[in-house]
């Protein structure tokens, strides 16, 4: 087959990834199932997801865990204003941390929003969370440093962002999701 | 929760093989049966401990945007506004954080033209300012829950 990297120059794997967004199917051959429902052989439904990971543009292939039911209830935000020449390499430090679920740099907002490296940390409860946040403070240098802590109060809407238009085809059925 | 399923959710967040027979391969590391392996996905789906079997996307890589955003919302107020931002299909999770700016969402749209447009059409429909906050460097983390 033609390698064509751009799912949207070849609208069978821009199916295929229509098709496995919402989940593989649960079969002993997942790979060949999608291919039947794209018009991609197995081999290419193989090639194609393989080079997606190893590209990046699949950023994990997996189970995708819902933190709340798994007792991971605790869900801080923390919010840091660190000098902008040293936020690369606090922010390496940071997220090497286990507890750290996300670490991002992101612009800060004026006078409202001054803090300019976000992470978050999923804990059981918040006295763990908060307990992590102090520990995280030490080892980066930042007991110092202005900082806000967000806990979710609550959820208002979860689900798995899909980032494709539904894309015409002979077989629309997708692989299993529960709807969050 | 069983010691079979905490295996599967400790032993395959990632890593999933791309093979022929993928559920016997990744069945085979954890010390379980390629239909057992199935079984205790599907039983993880219908207890919602899941949200899907399958890919992460890296959304930017798609041509698509993801962005985070928030407002200050006036607590009387909060379920209607919420409810306003939930409608648009594009907010993919909406959480209520305590701070001045209590409202957190993520917002995934297709294209970079998309998302600029949900941010007006968002402030149009409640009537009050959205900080943008899109991320300018992500530091890699092991997205990783023990159970």
């Amino acid at each position: 087959m033609a390698t064509v990297n751009d799912p949207r120059e070849d609208p069978r794997l821009a199916r295929l990834l229509e098709a496995i967004q919402s989940g593989l199917p649960l079969t002993p051959r997942p790979y060949a199932e999608l291919g039947e429902r794209v018009g991609l052989s197995e081999g290419e439904v193989v090639d194609t997801v393989s080079r997606w990971v190893r590209e990046g543009l699949i950023k994990r292939l997996g189970v995708v865990v819902r933190h709340r039911p798994l007792g991971y209830r605790a869900n801080a935000m923390v919010v840091w204003d660190v000098p902008d020449d040293r936020v690369g390499d606090i922010g390496r430090r940071m997220s090497a941390h286990e507890f750290v679920t996300l670490c991002y740099r992101r612009p800060r907002r004026g006078e409202d929003w001054p803090y300019n490296l976000f992470c978050m940390i999923h804990g059981r409860d918040r006295h763990s969370v908060n307990a992590q946040i102090e520990l995280l403070a030490e080892a980066c240098g930042l007991t110092d440093t202005p900082r806000a802590v967000l806990f979710s109060s609550r959820c208002f809407k979860q689900r798995g962002a899909r980032y494709l238009a539904e894309v015409p085809s002979g077989d629309t059925r997708s692989g299993r999701m529960r709807p969050a | 929760m069983t010691e079979t399923e905490r295996v599967v959710i400790n032993g395959l967040q990632g890593g999933f093989p791309i093979c022929e027979r993928p559920f016997l391969e990744a069945a085979e590391k954890l010390g379980l049966g390629e239909e057992e392996l199935i079984g205790v996905i599907e039983g993880l789906l219908d207890q919602g401990l899941l949200s899907r079997f399958g890919p992460l996307y890296h959304a930017e890589r798609l041509g698509g945007a993801l962005s985070l955003a928030a407002m200050k919302v006036p607590e009387a107020e909060f379920d209607a506004i919420a409810e306003r931002v939930n409608a648009f299909p594009e907010v993919a999770h909406n959480y209520a954080r305590d701070h001045a700016l209590n409202m957190w969402f993520v917002l995934a749209t297709e294209t970079v033209e998309r998302h600029r447009a949900v941010l007006r059409e968002i402030e149009a429909a409640t009537g009050l300012n959205v900080y943008d906050m899109p991320k300018i460097t992500e530091y890699f983390v092991g997205l990783h829950f023990v159970v």
